[in-house]
């Protein structure tokens, strides 16, 4: 065998394949490159010939690839919205099988994420006011890409949205993505571009007047489900709710959003008022303020027997732990109804969910309540003060238990339940299948917010 | 007589934040024609400035407004210091000009700086009211119509093809000037860019005279290019084919107008290698036929029977002798006196003169599919031209004749192979056939031709990309040492150029190639040359044979395994692209009538190099003693040869991709269709390269740019890339530097040799789908629209959307496309031509993305500024758009660069067919024997 003539370069060396070429002799193979941007030849010819074995190490300066019209791979947008670099989108395309097609090498792929990295980059800025890209002549994108693109950008991760919910959008908040990106596993890049995303929206519709929801959709041209979450995000970043305790650690950011959709639909201006007016972003003062008279219902001694006879009688028979019920009816009560008397102060209303979590949850998961058992309660404990002859604020009555009943701590109460339950199941279940058990638990749950 | 201009600015938008304080901007436009400026008022504090304004209206001489563009500046009011400039807009008013064109230019214009590309947009009016013009010495030439395409443009009608215009202006290039030295850069590219619209404008005009002279009213295969020489100045110049046009009164002739579209080309082949160009004209035997002494004098009274069109009216191509092409190598000079442009003048007409001659020795009497092109070093300039030799049919030379004769026009579907020459005095050596189609003429073993395939041509099997890639090493010198060392190697590249377009298309199994175009470029220290054709197989050519491997030490036991071996690769890779391109031809029995040459042997490319009058040393290249398909290995050129043979890369399944219009043996096109543009540029870092490593370089270089297309294209297979079209240079300017730095020995990893810029142009692609099987055949083309249009019904959707866009009206879609027609619609009308100049500059490369976000930005601000053009005239897509020019420089260290684009095409207005005429008839009636089963859509 004759080696006629060959340079490598380092590089050449440490691939394997080189070693089996030179093995093999009767290889006739043409290398190109193993690693991105250099490009090796290898040309054996035959067991008496190996010619030129040569290495070029050769750098591509620029490699541009424009359309009249943009075409973008979703594939790769989302790796890009991911916050990847270039070589691990390569990579991790590769791992997905993209070399398959067509005949790609390393190389070429690299090549398509550059560039397809570099186009997501050029429209990011005109992603930031999405209805600027239906205007601007520089890109030509087909109408239902530009709705996609807009939708994607938008989309974010809940466990990131979890993280911030509540923070003020502000430098600071920014500061600590890094931490927020380390607890979540979420590149830090796409955390920065996620927290933009809710500072912009914020920063837009917070003076804004007419529907949250409304507004984020007109301006940002998102999905209905979108625009809801973001409504979310804006309201808790507003209201500054506190969300981080670990006694809340267990609720999702769906779990919150959806109280978030409760509070906008009961406790803003916007909610009585429909004719716009004046936004959904904050709580009604006025209102919070008269959450103080539903004072009477614990205050006064006769009202509150009156009521809990009559809760009592609904309830009797229906609900397993009716005997703890009527023990601690009082405390219950007490806790719900102080709670939204205390809401005038801006920090008691930044700590309502755990306030609700503390005061009502707790107790009723001590007592082992069931899901089904604490919203029938409250149904019953919210139409019997309708009852109650010389209870003058329903209106008002109405719009607190709204949230509170309808739904809005059945997300908490029900996670919290579960939660119990797994940890200490009850007699009554039997020890080889709480999971299971706990799964149904769940499916009626999901069955009961759909 | 002058004409009145108006011109209103109604609005902007989006406009860039210029008062830093308030994040506003206080906006005002200049608006200038010649040496009148309008202002508008300021519209304080607004980044979306209604302005409104009056009327603007100029008054003045046609000649200026075919010269003079438009200029609108925006501006920054500002009460204390200068007023700053966002940006400039330049509206061409040439297709105001024409009565049958747009009548008003009204629209959305990207507001353009040179420094930061688009900044906001600014919505303009603009009219003309002309007067009539019965001055006889006008020197202005309104009306006279000018077409990119290089095919009689879809709604018209030849009445008569003139023949051959060419013009040139050149000046001082502003960016060698000595004010250049104090001014900003700003104020340089603006100045260029002005000069060269004022240049083109200039240059339209007096192609136009000169059209009115010969009695035409437009330019059809209108090309212009430049030649920026450096400090030696700058060469505005263009050709294009002089015609008589009626428009067709649309609706009523649909048929009529499809009849004279399809187009008809014809070719030949002849090609190469390069003998004396002088020896060959000698052996031209005399003219004979009658046909042929009546094309004779109708032509002869025209200089130069030159076409630049590729597509012809039916029976306008009678033969076709092969391809004519001729080099020379210039050393360049100040133009001392712009208006005299005497000398480039001259060195083209050597060059047109030397092409003349070719074609007279192929025994046929004008050139078709014509072209020319420059490449600049330094000042070294090599100046090429190329055609495709041909016998016209004089009919359409004549006034008059054509209504006459148009039905009595058979289409012959093999009469364009038929050699033109005499067959006993064969210009070069070739070997004759009985066509195979009627068995009555000669045919040619191979042709090779600059034209489309025309439309009636009987094709076996569909057609492919053929390359030819080849790089060369040589010696840096300068002036005329250089100029002699670049014109000694040309014959040898084209040479091997043609040896590898002959061994790919033998091993496609093919025997034609069209639209081949050979581009050479010269570096500081190599010559790149890179060819480009579509193969086919043409049904009238003999088949080709196989090719055979021949070593030279036949003794040796284990080389002839190794040849062996090789042949068998060779031998497999011919059934498997039989199969792949779906060739079965019918087995005739070959009959090789009487070659007054017996060897069988390549033909020639009429070519010759010649620096001034130097002729080159006679070269036997003739290949006289082996086969003409034995290729020897015992090089290891040849080597590299054969492996660069079989390790071309198949095309992934789904992909076709031609350079031609039409994709040969595809017929069923979607109206999905795009078009890309791809530039890349490498650096070589290897100090000492052989010509052989270079070229393996190169080759990889364009199978990994195809590979690159194809992989980005996946998504829309099956899917056919049309007109692609391969551009390199050697940029020289780095090199330069770069090497004074370089001591000669430095290790590989320091020295810096020089860019390749492979600049892959116009990469256009359409949908199809297949019909390779029968079953596929019947297929619905709706369920080809359905599967892989990528843009189903941009328009309706567009429309669906702007519920969620308050901003007003949503963009139009415009369409680009290189190919002269959009498929499945149809052009109601032509605008005008579209044809911009822009250089882009950066003083922060880096923070722009570095290149290739650099140039990424310029080129898709080049769409949008075209796109918004051609909509501004009510335009909905651009057809025969090319990237004429895309010089790019670059200073890394100073994070610097600049990149200059000139691009064109034909601003129209299409109109979709309805389902049932989904196949254009076009398309139809030229094939309907290959591809029956289409008609059935």
């Amino acid at each position: 065998m004759q080696i006629r003539y060959a340079v490598f370069t380092p590089i050449l060396c440490r691939t394997q394949r080189f070693n089996c070429a030179i093995n093999n002799t009767r290889l006739q193979m043409l290398f190109t490159q193993t690693v991105p941007g250099a490009i090796y030849l290898l040309a054996t010819v035959s067991p008496r010939y190996i010619t030129l074995v040569k290495a070029y190490k050769m750098s591509m300066e620029l490699d541009v690839f424009v359309g009249n019209t943009t075409i973008m791979d979703m594939e790769v947008y989302q790796l890009w919205l991911d916050g990847l670099t270039v070589s691990d989108a390569v990579k991790v395309r590769m791992d997905e099988g993209a070399l398959l097609e067509c005949e790609a090498n390393p190389e070429v792929l690299t090549s398509d994420t550059m560039d397809q990295f570099r186009t997501f980059q050029m429209c990011e800025r005109l992603l930031h006011s999405p209805t600027k890209l239906g205007s601007q002549l520089l890109y030509q994108i087909p109408a239902q890409n530009q709705i996609i693109l807009i939708e994607r950008y938008y989309e974010f991760d809940s466990v990131f949205a979890r993280e911030v919910l509540g923070k003020k959008l502000s430098k600071g908040t920014k500061k600590d993505l890094d931490d927020t990106s380390c607890k979540t596993g979420i590149t830090l890049k796409s955390c920065r571009r996620q927290f933009d995303n809710f500072k912009r929206v914020f920063k837009v519709v917070e003076e804004l007047k007419g529907p949250l929801v409304e507004n984020i959709q007109r301006h940002f041209l998102l999905s209905d489900t979108l625009a809801r979450d973001y409504a979310a995000i804006v309201f808790f970043a507003n209201s500054r709710f506190e969300t981080g305790k670990r006694k809340l650690q267990y609720l999702s950011f769906q779990d919150f959003a959806f109280c978030a959709g409760q509070l906008i639909s009961y406790w803003t201006i916007g909610a009585m008022d429909s004719m716009m007016e004046d936004m959904d972003v904050d709580l009604e003062k006025e209102f919070l303020n008269e959450l103080k008279d539903l004072k009477v219902l614990v205050n006064d001694k006769d009202m509150m027997d009156q009521h809990k006879i009559l809760v009592c009688a609904a309830l009797r028979g229906k609900i397993k732990v009716y005997k703890l019920m009527e023990v601690n009816f009082k405390n219950l009560s007490r806790a719900l109804i102080n709670l939204a008397s205390k809401l005038t102060h801006t920090k008691d209303v930044r700590d309502l969910f755990i306030d609700l979590v503390e005061k009502f949850i707790e107790p009723c998961r001590y007592d082992r309540w069931t899901v089904a058992e604490i919203t029938l309660f409250l149904t019953h404990y919210t139409n019997a003060a309708h009852c109650l002859g010389t209870f003058r604020h329903q209106m008002i009555w109405d719009r607190y238990m709204g949230v509170i009943k309808s739904s809005q701590c059945s997300p908490l109460l029900h996670l919290s339940l579960i939660k119990v339950n797994y940890l200490s199941p009850s007699p009554s279940i039997s020890s080889v299948s709480p999971p299971v058990n706990i799964l149904n638990e769940l499916n009626t749950f999901l069955i009961c917010k759909l | 007589m002058p004409g009145k201009l108006k011109a209103k600015i109604v609005a902007g938008r989006h406009l860039p934040v210029m008062d830093r304080a308030s994040d506003l901007t206080d906006a005002f436009v200049e608006v200038k024609f010649g040496n009148t400026t309008f202002k508008t008022d300021v519209y304080p504090k607004s980044l979306n400035p209604q302005w409104n304004s009056e009327w603007f209206k100029f008054e003045v001489d046609d000649e200026d407004l075919q010269d003079e563009p438009l200029q609108i500046t925006v501006l920054d009011h500002d009460t204390y210091s200068a007023n700053d400039a966002i940006g400039k807009v330049y509206i061409d008013i040439d297709p105001l000009l024409s009565s049958e064109a747009a009548t008003v230019i009204s629209g959305w214009f990207p507001i353009y700086d040179t420094i930061h590309g688009i900044r906001g947009e600014i919505n303009v009016l603009v009219k003309v009211d002309l007067f009539n013009d019965l001055n006889r010495f006008r020197q202005s030439s309104c009306g006279v119509k000018f077409f990119c395409t290089t095919s009689i443009p879809r709604c018209y009608r030849a009445a008569l093809v003139h023949g051959f215009v060419e013009e040139l202006v050149v000046n001082e290039d502003p960016e060698y000037q000595w004010i250049d030295r104090i001014r900003t850069p700003r104020a340089s590219n603006e100045a260029r860019q002005r000069l060269i619209s004022l240049m083109s404008g200039e240059l339209q005009r007096k192609i136009g005279l000169k059209v009115l002279e010969m009695g035409g009213n437009a330019v059809v295969g209108y090309l212009q290019c430049f030649d920026l020489e450096g400090e030696s100045g700058l060469v505005v110049r263009a050709i294009g084919t002089a015609c008589t046009l009626d428009k067709l009164i649309p609706g009523t002739v649909l048929n009529e107008c499809m009849c004279v579209c399809v187009c008809v080309c014809c070719c030949s082949l002849i090609l190469s290698g390069m003998g004396s160009g002088i020896s060959v004209g000698k052996e031209a035997g005399p003219l004979k036929t009658l046909l042929r002494q009546q094309a004779q004098s109708a032509l002869e009274q025209r200089e130069f029977p030159f076409f630049t069109l590729t597509c012809f009216p039916p029976g306008f191509l009678v033969h076709i002798g092969g391809v004519v092409s001729a080099r020379s190598v210039k050393l360049l000079d100040r133009i001392h006196n712009p208006d005299e442009p005497e000398t480039r003048d001259a060195w083209w007409e050597e060059i047109r003169q030397e092409i003349k001659s070719h074609a007279k020795a192929l025994g046929c009497h004008a050139v078709v599919g014509y072209s020319e092109s420059t490449t600049i070093c330094e000042e070294v300039c090599i100046l090429s031209a190329s055609g495709t030799a041909a016998m016209l049919n004089p009919r359409f030379m004549r006034e008059g004749c054509l209504d006459a004769g148009g039905s009595d026009q058979r289409l012959s579907r093999c009469g364009f192979c038929h050699i033109p020459y005499d067959e006993f005095n064969m210009p070069f050596p070739a070997q004759l056939t009985y066509c195979y189609h009627c068995r009555r003429q000669k045919v040619p073993d191979v042709l090779f031709t600059t034209i489309d395939l025309p439309a009636e041509a009987a094709v076996t099997g569909k057609g492919c990309l053929i390359q030819a890639r080849l790089c060369r090493t040589k010696k840096k010198a300068q002036g005329e040492v250089n100029a002699t060392a670049i014109s000694n190697l040309l014959p040898f590249m084209e040479y091997e150029l043609h040896t590898q377009l002959m061994n790919k298309l033998k091993l496609r199994c093919m025997n034609a190639l069209f639209g081949l175009r050979i581009q050479i470029s010269v570096g500081e220290n190599m010559l790149l040359g890179l060819a480009s054709a579509t193969g086919v197989y043409l049904s009238a050519l003999p088949a080709p044979g196989g090719i055979q491997i021949a070593g030279k030490t036949p003794s040796d036991l284990s080389y002839d395994q190794h040849i062996s071996t090789m042949q068998k690769r060779i031998n497999d890779t011919i059934v498997m692209n039989k199969e792949l391109y779906n060739i079965h031809p019918p087995e005739c029995i070959e009959e090789v009538v009487g070659s007054p040459i017996p060897d069988r042997q390549r033909s020639r490319l009429f070519r010759s190099t010649s620096e001034s009058s130097d002729e080159l040393s006679e070269l036997d290249l003739s290949h006289g003693k082996k086969d003409a398909f034995v290729l020897e290995i015992d090089d290891t050129d040849a080597v590299e040869d054969i492996q660069s043979l079989l390790t071309d890369a198949p095309m992934p399944a789904g992909f076709y991709s031609c350079n031609t219009e039409v994709m040969p043996g595809i017929y069923n096109w979607t109206s999905g269709l795009q078009m890309f543009t791809s530039v890349r540029v490498y650096r070589l870092n290897n100090a000492n390269l052989t010509n052989q490593g270079l070229n393996k370089i190169f080759t990889d270089l364009c199978e990994n740019l195809l590979k690159s297309l194809y992989f980005k294209l996946r998504s829309m297979i099956p899917c056919c890339l049309c007109h692609l079209n391969f551009t390199v240079a050697v940029p020289e300017e780095e090199l330069i530097q770069v090497r004074r730095h370089t001591p000669k020995n430095t290790s590989p990893i320091l020295s810096i040799f020089p860019r390749n810029i492979l600049n892959e142009e116009q990469l256009q692609f359409s949908m199809e789908l297949c019909g390779e099987s029968t079953s596929s055949n019947n297929q619905p083309t709706a369920k080809a629209s359905e599967r892989c249009s990528p843009l189903p019904e941009v328009r309706s959707r567009s429309l669906r959307s702007t519920r969620s866009l308050p901003c007003g009206a949503p963009v139009t879609v415009v369409k680009m496309t290189p190919l002269s027609f959009l498929p499945m619609t149809r052009i109601v009308k032509y605008l005008g031509i579209i044809n911009m100049f822009f250089i882009r500059e950066t003083t922060s490369l880096r923070e722009e993305g570095g290149v290739s976000g650099f140039l990424h930005s310029f080129i898709a601000e080049v769409f949008a500024m075209v796109r918004a053009h051609v909509a501004a005239l009510g335009g909905n897509a651009v057809v025969s758009y090319s990237m004429k020019e895309c010089v790019f420089m670059e200073n890394p260290n100073k994070n610097q660069a600049q990149c200059l684009i000139n691009v064109s095409g034909d601003a129209v207005i299409f109109v979709r067919e309805s389902d049932q005429e989904a196949i254009p008839p076009l398309i139809t009636s030229g094939q309907t024997s290959t591809t029956g089963a289409d008609g059935t859509t």
